[in-house]
């Protein structure tokens, strides 16, 4: 029943392809058009997902993982932007070719997010109450339930991300409340609307790092405590490795390395994850070291092979001729990169 | 070490008034975004300052490029009194002393040219001839190609970006310059570009970094000395080494161990002792005693009374705290 | 190493990619098209009128009884009114008035009420700012059309003074755009960094912080040819503006209501090409505004 994974397969572990993968997205391609022609944006990204995993995405600027994201909820603005190619699957449905009802269905309860920046992600006229209030009525269930269930619907989340007196939050506006309660607010709201996949856009970024810490320890309790899934992206190394079980690496819109987290701290393989080690500074000292030369790719004339051979110190003649594919290094580990073609297990 | 001092602070306050308490009595509210801190910087240095919101790190670096003035204490460069009675810094002192912001995105005006906006400075503080060469050579030092020159910021790159903020620092001369948050905005890979490129120039015109960041990972790296600040006060100060091997003050501990780190030594090195807790207050209304008190998990009935001092608890260490533990 | 970035041969980033980009996104709304269309085909009739127009001479004192009241037809394409006059052709000349009403109001009314504006939000929280600001507001209280009745029918009727009196209410709008961006500006990193290196106010003001206030400031100035000239022609209408016999697009309308709805295209054709004049800068405002959008990705 179970085909053994082909090498096409890309970063998840010894199952068969799909069979209960809580995510998995297959060869996405997605263009831009704007003024001078065609971004090409997402160059065939292969991802996968299982429930209770805590999986991280990390790239730079550029990479691609935002459109990613929004393009697992069918947020990006179609257009400019255009689904190219490829497809998205939710609990085995695919998302791309959902009518409106059942994407709604999935937006409010398979899937939630919290973005990057917690006070513009927040309606600086509506109370917390009555934002939690909106989130509870649009999920499917939200017809049905009386006015005592949606108010402990509002109050559950809150309790559940510590917020101090949640009976007197639901009357606070956003901007009374600190830049980290802002983000424990945008938690709540999304285990108001789905227990199922959270998405976390670098959900620390633009808070304190004292404050950065307390609310990504509250993300790792919430994803042990309850059954969240949880897929975090961010361009910290030094978060993923904190909070993650499983990474990719994304690079000028592909997956270039997927690994066990610890795995892929400990034996970085692809180049652009060797020189992202190693440019990030070090708590013990050592100096600052090289950053990766070059600049990322055009998206409207990228390379035609490798996009990261332009930059990368050990490229080698088929780099620019074709694109690499996942190699499987080991069960926990692959990487798209020539140098391991021959290294498969 | 025998460096002259390049710039001294001394007991330095920034106070702003942001409102009334009431109509009647205006009794005014203020927000003591620096509170008297006090330190120096030695000649091709660089002095870190550490600090999260409402520290009062940027504030003070406003201060010292004169975008505010003092409520109170003293910015000497050289020896100089900043704010000597006139109104208006000389313009011989503006050359020496420049700054980079940190978010490049809106500290570049995005109606002008990289040359327009580098031209700038030059016109105004060298008067010689051929600009369109000193600003290819400002372009060279901070490895920006050429082919920029054109361009708008929004065409650019965030590290190129900050590029040009920093050829725009340079283009002056200065002696001394601010670095707030260089590095911040900036994606891992540029940002070592970046650094390597600021280290460069350091030896290669002995210049003198203030610089400003909230990550200790890179301060770590790049600072001789660090100075940690919390709600517009210094906690403690010290060389860099000692500052990471030895910290003293809780907030300091609380700051160290809330890193997220990329390997195991580093995990090693991580005090665990104390994890953060609590909000950041807000610099309107500091607490009694001392300002971390509130915050603090080792702290004793005094904390709360009285704001503590600052000692020299072992040679070129200073703390601010009752405990010194 | 570096990757260069560049797309149909124009570097990007520089001043002509820049104009291509812009009318890409102008071009993006088949309606700004069409404004523009109405807009240039008006300036273009304006401009060569005495070539253009099939009976110039018309325009101006001009009586020929004979051919009076005649409907739309092949002579007189739009026919003509009570005196004999072609109306096509004084539309034309119309067109003259209500584009010389638009050009001059806003000359004389941009370039103080930006400056005053810029200056106001410059030196935002002091007095300077106080003392513009407050004056802007005494004018903006008094009720535009009020004040534009009460100037003319003081002094003589004629175009210049109505261009006069909608000048003189038409200021503070553009000192209240500016002052809303300038001192929204003024606090942005750029212009402190302008300060610390120790560029002059006369520079940050007009050099740093007044080019990013272009865009609005079209978009407005588009817009307001639009009201300009539906003000002027609403004003001749009444009788403050244009006299006649000279071919205002509102006298003319003005000089047809009697003969409704029997002679109904003496008012009826000026009327529409108001409406064509209007709508056409509406329009282009429109694409304007789009061209200087913010772009995405």
């Amino acid at each position: 029943m179970s085909s053994p994974p082909s090498r096409q397969d890309s970063g998840h572990l010894s199952r068969p392809p799909q069979n209960g993968a809580l995510l998995k997205i297959r060869d996405l391609h997605v263009h831009f058009k704007v003024y001078g022609g065609r971004l090409r944006v997402l160059d065939g990204v292969h991802f996968t997902m299982h429930p209770g995993e805590k999986v991280g995405l990390v790239g730079e600027t550029g990479c691609g993982k935002t459109t990613t994201m929004k393009s697992i909820l069918r947020i990006l603005p179609e257009p400019p932007a255009r689904i190219a190619g490829g497809e998205i699957y939710f609990k085995g449905r695919d998302v791309l070719k959902m009518k409106q009802k059942e994407l709604r269905k999935v937006r409010s309860e398979g899937i939630s997010m919290i973005f990057q920046d917690p006070t513009a992600a927040l309606n600086p006229v509506f109370t917390v109450g009555q934002q939690l209030e909106a989130v509870v009525k649009y999920s499917i269930e939200g017809k049905n339930l009386s006015r005592k269930e949606i108010r402990e619907r509002t109050l559950q989340p809150l309790r559940e991300v510590a917020l101090p007196d949640p009976e007197r939050m639901l009357d606070t506006y956003p901007l009374q409340l600190s830049g980290g309660m802002r983000q424990r607010v945008c938690i709540a709201m999304a285990l108001a609307a789905s227990r199922e996949l959270l998405i976390a856009d670098e959900p620390g970024t633009s808070l304190d790092v004292t404050i950065q810490d307390q609310i990504l320890r509250l993300l790792h309790r919430l994803v042990e405590e309850t059954d969240v899934s949880v897929l975090l992206i961010t361009h910290t190394l030094g978060v993923v490795r904190e909070m993650t079980d499983r990474v990719y690496v994304m690079y000028a819109g592909r997956m270039v390395e997927v690994a066990d987290t610890q795995e892929l701290f400990d034996n970085p393989l692809h180049p652009y994850t060797h020189g992202l080690m190693e440019a990030v500074p070090r708590l013990t000292g050592g100096g600052v070291a090289d950053g990766i030369a070059g600049r990322i790719p055009d998206y409207m004339h990228p390379p035609q092979g490798c996009r990261f051979q332009p930059r990368c110190p050990r490229a080698m003649e088929v780099c620019h001729q074709e694109k690499p594919t996942f190699y499987r290094i080991d069960d926990n580990h692959q990487v798209a990169c020539f140098l391991y073609r021959d290294s498969e297990t | 070490m025998n460096q002259a001092d390049i710039l001294t602070v001394r007991d330095l306050k920034k106070h702003f008034v942001i409102g009334h308490k009431d109509v009647l009595r205006r009794e005014p509210i203020t927000v003591k975004a620096v509170d008297g801190i006090s330190f120096t910087v030695k000649e091709g240095e660089t002095f870190g300052l550490v600090g999260e919101s409402g520290s009062g790190k940027s504030t003070t670096a406003y201060t010292v490029v004169a975008m505010y003035r003092p409520t109170a204490g003293s910015i000497s460069f050289r020896g100089e009194n900043l704010f000597e009675g006139k109104n208006e810094r000389t313009r011989a002192l503006k050359k020496e002393i420049q700054i980079v912001f940190q978010d490049p995105g809106s500290s570049l005006n995005p109606r002008r040219n990289v040359k327009q906006i580098l031209e700038l400075p030059l016109r105004i503080h060298r008067r010689e001839e051929n600009r369109t060469e000193q600003i290819a050579r400002l372009m060279d030092m901070v490895e920006l190609p050429l082919e920029h020159m054109h361009k708008y910021p929004q065409a650019l790159g965030g590290g190129e970006k900050q590029a040009v903020a920093i050829a725009r620092a340079l283009a002056t001369d200065p002696s001394f310059i601010i670095l707030d948050e260089p590095t911040s905005a900036l994606d891992v890979s540029v940002q070592a570009k970046i650094i390597n490129i600021l280290i460069g120039l350091q030896d290669e015109f002995n210049l003198s970094y203030l610089f400003i960041t909230h990550d200790l990972s890179l301060m770590r790296n790049v600072a001789s000395r660090v100075a940690i600040m919390y709600l517009g006060k210094i906690c403690e100060v010290a060389e860099t080494a000692e500052f990471f091997r030895n910290p003293y003050h809780p907030y300091t501990e609380m700051l160290l161990s809330s890193i997220p780190v990329v390997s195991e030594e580093e995990e090693q090195v991580k005090p665990k002792r104390i994890r953060s807790t609590g909000e950041i207050p807000s610099p309107v209304n500091v607490p009694p005693g001392c300002s971390f008190h509130l915050r603090c998990p080792v702290r004793q009935p005094g904390c709360a009374e009285e704001d503590p001092v600052m000692t020299e608890i072992e040679e070129g260490h200073w703390v601010r705290c009752h405990l010194q533990c | 190493m570096t990757v260069h970035a560049e797309s149909l041969d124009l570097p990007k980033g520089t001043t002509r990619e820049k104009l291509g980009r812009g009318w890409y996104k102008f071009s993006r709304n088949t309606m700004s098209i069409v404004g523009l269309c109405f807009v240039l085909l008006v300036t273009f009739l304006a401009v060569f009128a005495p070539l253009v127009a099939p009976y110039p001479e018309h325009a101006g004192k001009f009586v020929d009884f004979a051919n009076a009241s005649i409907p739309p037809g092949r002579t007189y394409p739009l026919g003509t009114d009570v005196m004999g006059r072609d109306i096509l052709s004084r539309i034309f000349f119309g067109f003259r008035f209500s584009l010389m009403m638009g050009v001059v109001v806003l000359s004389l009314v941009v370039p103080p009420g930006v400056t005053l504006g810029l200056i106001a939000g410059y030196y935002q929280g002091t007095w300077i700012d106080t003392a513009i600001m407050r004056i802007t507001d005494i004018f903006l209280a008094v009720p535009p059309l009020i004040l534009a009745l009460a100037i003319c029918s003081v002094l003589t009727p004629n175009l210049f003074n109505a261009m006069l009196a909608v000048s003189l209410m038409w200021w503070p709008w553009y000192t209240r755009l500016v002052y809303g961006l300038a001192s929204t500006l003024r606090n942005e990193f750029f212009v402190s960094s302008a300060e610390v290196i120790g560029a002059s106010k006369f520079h940050i003001i007009f050099k740093e912080i007044l080019p990013n206030c272009i865009s609005p400031i079209f978009t407005k100035m588009s817009l307001d040819m639009a009201w300009v000239i539906l003000l002027g022609s609403s004003l001749s209408f009444v009788g403050l503006g244009v006299q006649p016999p000279r071919p205002g697009l509102g006298t003319m309308v003005a000089g047809g209501t009697d003969y409704l709805p029997e002679l109904w295209w003496i008012s009826v054709f000026p009327a529409l090409a108001i409406v064509v004049v209007v709508l056409g800068f509406n329009l282009l405002g429109d694409g304007i505004r789009d061209m200087f959008a913010a772009e995405e990705v």
